[in-house]
């Protein structure tokens, strides 16, 4: 047996990230999922982009459709990367390697943040351009350069990872994948309509609205019946809802046995 | 070293570990016997920081595991579940462990050939047998090359050559200096393996001696492990207990 690198100093956030890293990106699954997403996305761009019909509709908003269908993606991925160390066991090699738990919980969101961010904005942009260019003749594509579409496309892609982040945060709690996926699609897609035909009120507040009608939009939302909340403070709430579930999440792995 | 004080757990009305405390002391195998349900692998869980203790504690080189520098460089430790990813290859399990402390990736090809998985490390652990589960999981806890080693069941799925090769692998690393506790339901093979050996049933410790002082108040250390835990078992067939009622 070798004897290896005098243990002088002790473990620090980056070593743990390093970790959480090698962890990612070495589960086939990240990949797939990620690839689909960004597929799906491009997809339904060029596929609603193709289908337009009305120059003055939001062509910005349309492009990045495919964004907010792909959140459950990115949110199962979120959740399976808690979750699948609960189930798998990993967790405790895991924790016998980093003792300090919520240490743990924020490398795995900065590194699972960072990646989804990366796709997202991949995503964003890709379906942007490939939905605006699938536009019929006669119909004028949205630049870049004209107000709020630049907005749109980068808070799109944010909004993909505080999405994610929100799963990750929600495997944490629940722990169990099945029923953390149950929370998620129940709290990101079914809520969304029981409210919308309950209570009005709430819905400018769930995050599917926040990401496909706050943070995606060039044009503020004419709505009658429903006040969106602006892009900033859509990603305000979802940032928040993100940070809660996140918080929650390290308290219970700090105080459950593993 | 390992110091036990007093440690107790339990889970609603089940007391799983009470008032426990016992020593690992280096340069010698430790074996940790009792019989099912008597509260060894939630101790070694409560050594490692994964349970929480509602009494008690545990220390490691006189420090708490939680404040480990480089608890993978200290400690070593193989549980009786598994912990590792099933879509993950052995490999690439190793390689994370050995990022989060600070480890070499030459250090992960070292335990790999060590345990003898160079060759399938890179399938996915999911398709590993039990015994290759076992040896990736001995890689782990082997690889910060630490001075304290905890194994839950090692030898559990090993074929013959396998159990002959962790008990010299375990014996070597005593005679290295280093403390060594191990668990086992082979009675016989901890009388190999072992030179101290602490005994629980219910939780609570029934004896804390040498392997030979134990094996000399009986015909054998299986005997001896019997007569001491008559009465703690917590699943025993009836036939089983009418054959030793003696």
């Amino acid at each position: 047996m070798t004897t290896t690198t005098a243990a002088t100093g002790r473990y620090r956030f980056s070593h743990v990230a390093r970790m959480e890293w090698a962890k990612l990106r070495s589960l086939r699954s990240t990949w797939w999922v990620l690839a689909v997403t960004v597929a799906g996305a491009i997809g339904i761009a060029v596929a609603v982009g193709v289908n337009t019909e009305d120059a003055a509709a939001d062509l910005t908003n349309n492009a990045l459709a495919g964004i907010s269908l792909g959140l459950l993606l990115v949110g199962v991925l979120g959740v399976l990367a808690m979750t699948g160390e609960f189930s798998s066991g990993m967790i405790r090699a895991t924790l016998a390697a980093i003792p300090n738990r919520p240490l743990v919980l924020a490398a795995k969101a900065a590194v699972f943040g960072t990646v989804a961010l990366a796709v997202g904005e991949a995503a964003g942009f890709i379906a942007f351009f490939a939905g605006t260019a699938a536009l019929p003749d006669g119909i004028p594509a949205p630049a870049l350069g004209q107000p709020g579409v630049l907005r749109a496309v980068v808070l799109g892609g944010a909004g993909f990872c505080l999405v994610g982040l929100i799963g990750l945060g929600l495997g944490a709690i629940v722990r169990h994948t099945p029923a953390a996926i149950a929370v998620l699609v129940g709290g990101v897609y079914v809520l969304a309509q029981f409210v919308a035909v309950a209570t009005q009120a709430l819905m400018p507040y769930l995050p599917i609205a926040i990401v496909a009608n706050s943070l995606t939009v060039a044009q503020p939302m004419a709505d009658d019946q429903v006040q969106f909340l602006s892009p900033w403070a859509g990603l305000g709430m979802l940032g928040l809802y993100a940070a809660v579930t996140l918080g929650v999440g390290a308290w219970l792995l700090a105080r459950r046995d593993a | 070293m390992i110091e036990v004080r007093g440690l107790s757990k339990r889970y609603g009305p089940i007391v799983a570990v009470d008032g426990l405390s016992f020593d690992v002391r280096p340069g010698v195998v430790t074996g940790f016997l009792g019989p099912n349900g008597a509260g060894k692998s939630t101790t070694m869980r409560m050594v490692l920081g994964l349970d929480a203790p509602d009494a008690g504690e545990a220390r490691i080189g006189g420090r708490r595991y939680r404040d480990l520098r480089w608890p993978l460089r200290e400690v070593g430790a193989l549980l009786e579940a598994r912990t590792f990813h099933p879509g993950r290859s052995g490999r690439d399990h190793l390689r994370a462990l050995a990022a989060s402390n600070g480890l070499p990736r030459s250090r992960v090809e070292e335990v790999l050939g060590l345990v003898g998985l160079a060759e399938v490390a890179g399938r996915r652990a999911g398709r590993f047998s039990l015994g290759m589960g076992q040896r990736l999981g001995i890689a782990a806890a082997l690889l910060g090359d630490p001075e304290v080693l905890l194994l839950d069941e090692p030898v559990n799925g090993l074929d013959p050559a396998g159990i002959r090769w962790v008990r010299d692998l375990l014996r070597s690393l005593a005679a290295q200096g280093r403390a060594v506790l191990v668990s086992s339901h082979l009675i016989g093979e901890i009388a190999r393996t072992a030179d101290h050996v602490v005994v629980i049933g219910r939780g609570r410790l029934l004896a804390d001696t040498s392997v030979a002082e134990l094996s000399a108040r009986s015909p054998s250390l299986e005997e001896a492990f019997f007569e001491l835990t008559d009465g703690s078992a917590e699943y025993r067939g009836t036939l089983g207990s009418e054959g030793r009622t003696s």
